[in-house]
């Protein structure tokens, strides 16, 4: 019954875009033909699916195997960003190498983890909650990516806008299909669902997050390290949104910039609880966020919508899939109970 | 060695600086106390500075603007509680999606009135001593929402201390099961609680867009509502020390500006980075000792209640 209530979110999300396209004096079946069909309908437009769905899979799965501990690491856009700055700086070093992508790789997924490792070290040792830590470290990785593109990595035949010199052919992740914009990115995203899935459901690492999670009483009767599970899941949490950002980068993005993502790290909160916090389900949730920022692209293009339009779709989608799991878990009376 | 100017011009700003942080802080503080934990502040704020914009375009009268964008807070509140209250969804996710939905709905409503230009909010002495010394030109940033923030955490401080009505709101908040028993309604305290809060959260972030810098810019809480979250713990859920660390955090935002203004040669970027460390800094000092955050916090905090339970 627990995946109905995705169903349901999605049918009333969109639903309920229709009335809002509607308020914003545009015509609501165009609109959500623009949004949610138009995308899928060309070839190039399915490789652009994969493109956006590729680091919004990566940070949810980190970000769900979180939430099944009961980790709150909503932080994945800074683990994001220094993925980013740290695989792409590799880039810059040694862009000439033949073999650079590796290093880069390894570098970004570092980055997240290391960026990941300060919230684990203060949730741990200091007892500071990770909700507000990650996000304020996401604040101050977006901070530090803006001064080097301003400052020291800047590119000084870049007519001074911020941005780095762009990433040699060596450091750009190899195309998926030849005349699309996809990188075998998004094959490492995919590779990822069937490894969290084992992980989580088939490992003991696995079994003792979701006891962290469900009973953490339990999980301490049983003598599982309450710490070495928060460590675990943020550490992965950051690998993952790292590997995100590098690919971002060494991908679509093609350098460093002040801006690099519309928020993926974000919305793969969305992305994680639509799905369920199951890497398959992730898989499903990711391409339907994926197809809402494609979607709201071509709002912003034909029907002049603004871009914020979509992050409203996605918190509507996010309100509903709450409200339907407890319209499915419980049996609402509308009566009150009555005081004596 | 700096003159009385200067240190009046400091302490202005850093006023000004803090006032949306204890408005944001004392209206979550009072929603925690009554054992609801709201993570939608920095989207309420967002869309309160939004509508509180839109009104002020609209009518010119900055007044309206204010009162509109508690309305709009408000709303937003109401939304945040219909499905944690009454639908007894998960407190930390609906906060989340709270926040996401306000990221996105302001830049929405907003579109259409970006880059008009407001009066922005009256101060309280009346311009027409303008004329007056440099002393009297830094007074005159005083608004009526800094008075307001330096007021209000006494009386919060007062309401839940010696009212009977806030003796009622803590008992929610520490054990709704024998606020429930002895006849209180629960769900109907934490909604009025909750509704404050959004509201409060709202004049906040139309503090940002009409006096602050009166104009919109997208995401201009730019993190203000976490901070504010971060200032309720620090405070140990008490509203005058709320007050007292949002000053600190005031003060660490104009250090930032006033570090640039001396000529030292740090970044901007990584000046920007200094309350969100700071932030950081404070809530590891703060609840390093365990026990004391648990003794201090909402015993009810972040628990659904319904009556059957």
């Amino acid at each position: 019954m627990l995946w109905l209530s995705p169903l349901i979110a999605v049918v009333a999300s969109v639903a309920a875009s229709a009335v809002l396209f509607a308020a914003l004096g545009r015509n609501p079946l165009v609109a959500l033909y623009t949004m949610f069909i138009a995308p899928l309908g060309t070839v190039l437009g399915l490789t652009e699916l994969a493109l956006k769905a590729t680091p919004l899979l990566l940070c949810a799965v980190g970000i769900a195997v979180g939430c099944r501990a009961n980790v709150w690491n909503i932080g994945a856009e800074g683990q994001f960003t220094i993925g980013a700055i740290c695989g792409g700086g590799v880039g810059l070093l040694w862009g000439d190498q033949p073999w650079v992508l590796v290093p880069m790789l390894l570098a970004g997924i570092a980055g997240g983890m290391a960026w990941a490792a300060i919230p684990a070290f203060l949730r741990t040792k200091c007892n500071a909650h990770e909700i507000l830590t990650t996000l304020m470290l996401s604040y101050v990785a977006v901070q530090i990516l803006g001064w080097l593109v301003h400052g020291p990595w800047q590119d000084p035949d870049g007519f001074n806008f911020p941005q780095t010199k762009q990433f040699t052919p060596e450091a750009t992740l190899p195309l998926l299909i030849e005349g699309a914009r996809v990188t075998i990115g998004a094959l490492f995203a995919l590779g990822v669902v069937p490894l969290a899935w084992v992980l989580l459901g088939r490992t003991m690492t696995g079994y003792r997050i979701r006891v962290a999670g469900l009973a953490p009483g339990a999980a301490r009767y049983a003598g599982f390290s309450g710490d070495g599970v928060v460590w675990f899941s943020l550490l992965l949490g950051g690998a993952l949104a790292g590997m995100a950002g590098i690919c971002e980068v060494a991908g679509p993005v093609g350098q460093l910039q002040p801006i690099i993502s519309p928020g993926y790290g974000f919305t793969a909160i969305i992305v994680a609880f639509l799905g369920r916090l199951n890497p398959v389900g992730i898989l499903f949730a990711s391409l339907l966020m994926a197809l809402e920022y494609l979607g709201g692209e071509g709002l912003q293009m034909d029907l002049q919508l603004p871009q914020a339009a979509t992050g409203v779709i996605q918190g509507m989608l996010l309100f509903f899939l709450l409200a339907a799991d407890v319209l499915i878990l419980y049996r609402p009376r509308l009566s009150e109970v009555r005081h004596a | 060695m700096p003159d009385g100017g200067i240190l009046l011009a400091m302490l202005v700003a850093t006023l000004r600086a803090a006032t949306p942080l204890v408005l944001a802080g004392l209206g979550e503080l009072v929603t925690e106390r009554a054992g609801v934990l709201n993570l939608g502040i920095e989207g309420m704020m967002l869309v309160g500075a939004a509508v509180g914009f839109m009104a002020t375009v609209a009518t010119g009268n900055p007044a309206l603007g204010m009162l509109a964008a508690m309305l709009a807070g408000a709303a937003m509140a109401l939304v945040f509680g219909f499905l944690t209250l009454s639908l007894l969804a998960n407190q930390v996710a609906t906060g989340l999606a709270l926040t996401i939905f306000g990221i996105g709905l302001s830049a929405l409503l907003v579109v259409d009135y970006q880059g008009h230009p407001i009066t922005g909010l009256a101060t309280v002495i009346s311009p027409g001593l303008s004329q007056a010394s440099p002393m009297v030109q830094q007074l005159l940033l005083i608004d009526p929402l800094v008075v307001l923030a330096l007021v209000l955490p006494f009386v919060v401080q007062w309401f839940l201390g010696r009212t009977r009505a806030g003796l009622v709101v803590r008992a929610v908040g520490e054990s709704h099961d024998v606020a429930f028993a002895l006849g209180y309604r629960v769900i109907r305290i934490r909604y009025l609680c909750v509704v404050f809060g959004g509201a409060i959260s709202g004049l906040a972030g139309a503090y940002l867009s009409l006096a602050y810098t009166p104009m919109w810019t997208e995401n201009m809480v730019a993190g203000r509502g976490w901070i504010a979250l971060a200032l309720v713990v620090f405070s140990t859920w008490k509203p005058v020390l709320l007050a007292v660390g949002a000053l600190l955090f005031g003060f660490v935002t104009i250090a930032q500006f006033q570090a640039e203004a001396m000529g030292i040669n740090v970044p901007s970027q990584l000046l920007a980075t200094l309350p969100y460390l700071a932030t950081i800094a404070v809530l590891v000092l703060i609840s390093r000792d365990a026990t004391r955050t648990k003794l201090n916090a909402p015993a009810a905090l972040g628990r659904s209640f319904h009556a059957s339970t």
